[in-house]
């Protein structure tokens, strides 16, 4: 079956026509940068901070085998059962048969990009088992069937109006009803009941520690807690780039991720798991699903040091504007722009060119990954690997040879009333053509500056030239 | 100093005023300007879209242009920076390395290399907003960053700073792309105006008569979004200010 490339610039065109959802998405991004600004601003040692968490990543990664097996010794030696998983089909696999040895059929689950990654969910619907968000925008993105547009903030391309039509159709509340606060007790009391009756409890987790064995958990409502406490049974799915050495790394962790993500101190809730609750069971599913192929790549490794704070989201001019379902994937935004593609790079393959390349998400990255480097070197990736169509990459074969062309190019933008007929199509044929949809074009003018040139100064330049000037 | 003046295509044909007034401005500060009649484009609109190889020759043809200069000046940000940082379709030769280490962008040639920072001929009675153009900021760093939290800086603001008349007007959302992002502009059109929109309203409820820039590139695209949806807003060049130009 052939693959089709995410349709991002007729999504995100949609998604600006509804411009009630264009602004409030825009703003709501904005207010959040601007508080991270205000964060950053407070904290002298911002920029230092920065480094060392990238410096603490590359080590981590350039050490990964024995950092994880560390860990696994250390959390054995705690009483937690460690499982590894090559891809989503083994996680969801091992997820399965420790829910069936409990025989447990409902799962409470607090937000986990991952295991959207794994499509654990689909993969578990189908065995009998309900599978239930516990975080409050990944419920209603569940309930939505929807992917999380955002890496923190799941459901943010929706108004209250939108979660107040969903309920309705789920929850039987009132749809005229969009006062947040009722819409917030809607949910806690349909998802209540389901909490405090599940079999198993499931969380991800935002960092690995070697030398302890134990894992972090970063929410700001306290459904992890929830997730992890319930039930006796604990399983907890972490990517393997979330490994940190020591526990002292965390302090540069901590404290980058909630004001790099909201513009808040710290998160609510910060909360290290170490062992199993008493008759209780823990489980660690560590996940590859391409990491390491990922690592191997020498020009986009370092994506791998990412801690989805996704403040490079919200600083993202593009983003805000055509919102997270544009990017068709588990992750969207610039990471997504240099995360996806290699997942997939026929279906993720026009990303890359979803970006103007302003680099503003490599300057809020806590992490200092190069995203907008990264972003231009993928499109020469997919270029090389056909993975564009086919009319782009011949119209940039001709614009390559009539640019090296002088004659061909003065020939093309000839005349001293610059026709605008023939004008854009100098640049890039007709890729310009969609210019004027939404833009006037540019003036005519009299004359080109070279032809101007050639008039007023040329015969001035060559006398001084014959004079023995330098000027030829 | 042998001065190669890089006229970029789309100014030549769009914008030849702010062209001849950088002409205008190199000499007024005493420059030995020399425009190579052959030049055409730096490579940028293929090497962005990921066609490196088609850059190649057109790459080529701006070394031959412009090797025997001793420095290269472009009023142009993107297009000096696509030179200094992803200018390498063509094997990095040392000839082609002297001409990527020496080409400026107008702005940082006055400001950093000549160290220019009167203008008595200068005078313009107008509230300007700046717009820095992504490549200039966060590329070539003519300014200071809002996401770095650096003291603040701006070469653009210090040498218009020095006009009689001008003032400033202050946008919310200062660092912000406008969108034009060479053939992002086409290939994701109504994000990319929406953006653009976005930008000269920004300007203009700032308070600002003219957005000025160092970028004719972005000025094209803010121009035609400006015009389409009827913000009343001027565009003016840097140079053509600094060279004189009263409105």
């Amino acid at each position: 079956m052939s693959v089709k490339p995410v349709a991002h610039a007729h999504e995100g065109a949609k998604f600006l026509e509804e411009k009630a959802h264009y602004h409030f998405h825009d703003e709501r991004l904005w207010d959040v940068r601007q508080k991270r600004d205000q964060e950053m601003h407070i904290l002298p040692e911002w920029q230092e901070l920065r480094q060392k968490a990238s410096e603490i990543k590359e080590h981590t990664l350039a050490n990964l085998p024995e950092y994880l097996e560390q860990f696994e010794k250390n959390a054995k030696a705690n009483g937690i059962y460690v499982h590894w998983a090559r891809d989503g089909e083994e996680h969801n696999r091992l997820v399965n048969e420790i829910l069936q040895s409990h025989h447990a059929k409902s799962l409470i689950k607090s937000k986990s990009m991952i295991t959207d990654e794994c499509e654990m969910r689909e993969y578990l619907e189908p065995q009998g088992i309900t599978v239930t968000e516990t975080d409050l925008g990944e419920r209603i993105q569940q309930l939505d069937n929807q992917l999380p547009s955002h890496v923190v903030l799941p459901a943010v391309q929706k108004l209250t109006g939108d979660v107040a039509a969903l309920f309705a159709k789920h929850y039987n509340t009132d749809p005229n009803d969009n006062d947040p606060h009722s819409l917030t007790e809607a949910q806690r009391q349909a998802a209540r009941p389901i909490i405090l009756n599940a079999d198993a409890g499931m969380t991800g987790g935002n960092f690995l520690v070697a030398e302890t064995g134990s894992f972090v958990v970063c929410t700001n409502e306290g459904n992890a807690d929830l997730s992890a406490n319930v039930t006796g049974l604990h399983i907890a799915t972490l990517g393997i780039e979330r490994i940190v050495p020591r526990m002292s790394d965390l302090g540069v962790f901590i404290r980058l991720l909630s004001r790099s993500a909201l513009g808040s101190p710290i998160t609510q809730y910060t909360t290290h798991f170490r062992k199993p609750k008493k008759n209780g069971e823990m489980h660690i599913i560590l996940v590859d699903n391409g990491r390491s192929d990922r690592l191997a790549m020498d020009d986009f490794w370092s994506s791998l040091k990412c801690i989805r704070c996704g403040a490079c989201m919200n600083t993202c001019p593009v983003y805000r504007r055509s919102g997270g379902q544009s990017y068709g994937a588990v992750y969207s935004g610039p990471i997504g722009a240099i995360i996806d593609p290699t997942f997939n790079k026929t279906k993720y393959s026009t990303l890359p060119f979803a970006s103007t390349l302003n680099g503003s998400c490599t300057n809020v990255c806590p992490v200092k990954i190069n995203i907008h480097e990264q972003i231009f070197k993928w499109r020469r990736v997919l270029v090389e690997e056909h993975e564009i169509p086919f009319v782009k990459k011949e119209i940039m074969k001709m614009a390559g040879r009539l640019l090296a062309s002088p004659r061909l190019y003065r020939a093309a933008i000839k005349g001293t009333n610059v026709a605008l007929s023939t004008m854009p199509r100098f640049i890039l044929y007709n890729y310009l053509n969609p210019w004027g949809k939404h833009r006037e074009l540019p003036h005519p003018v009299k004359q080109t500056f070279n032809s101007w040139y050639r008039q007023n100064r040329l015969k001035s330049a060559q006398k001084q030239s014959e004079k023995g000037g330098q000027v030829q | 100093m042998k001065v190669g003046l890089f006229i970029p295509c789309y100014m030549d044909a769009f914008f030849p005023n702010a062209a001849i007034a950088t002409l205008e401005l190199l000499e007024k500060l005493g420059q030995d300007v020399y425009y190579p009649l052959d030049q055409t484009c730096c490579g940028q609109p293929m090497s962005n879209s990921g066609c490196n190889k088609d850059a190649h020759d057109t790459e080529e043809l701006f070394i031959k242009n412009f090797s025997d200069c001793d420095v290269i000046v472009g009023p142009t940000g993107s297009c000096v920076h696509h030179i200094r940082d992803n200018f390498d379709a063509i094997e990095q030769t040392s000839e082609v390395k002297h001409v990527r280490q020496n080409t400026y962008e107008l702005v940082e040639f006055i400001h950093d290399i000549l160290k220019v920072r009167e203008f008595p001929w200068a005078e313009f009675p107008h509230k300007v907003g700046i717009h820095n153009s992504c490549a200039t900021l966060r590329s070539l760093r003519t300014a200071s960053m809002s996401e770095l939290g650096e003291p603040f800086f701006s070469k653009p603001k210090t040498l218009l700073s020095a006009v009689k008349g001008i003032s400033f007007a202050q946008p919310q959302r200062p660092d912000e792309c406008c969108g034009f992002g060479g053939t992002y502009s086409v290939t994701e059109e109504a994000i990319s105006a929406q953006m653009g929109l976005d930008k000269v309203r920004d300007h203009h409820d700032a308070g600002a008569d003219y957005i000025v820039s160092a970028d004719t590139s972005c000025m094209m695209h803010q121009q035609g979004c400006a015009e389409r949806n009827n913000v009343n807003i001027k565009f003016i060049h840097i140079a053509e200010i600094l060279n004189g130009a009263r409105s």
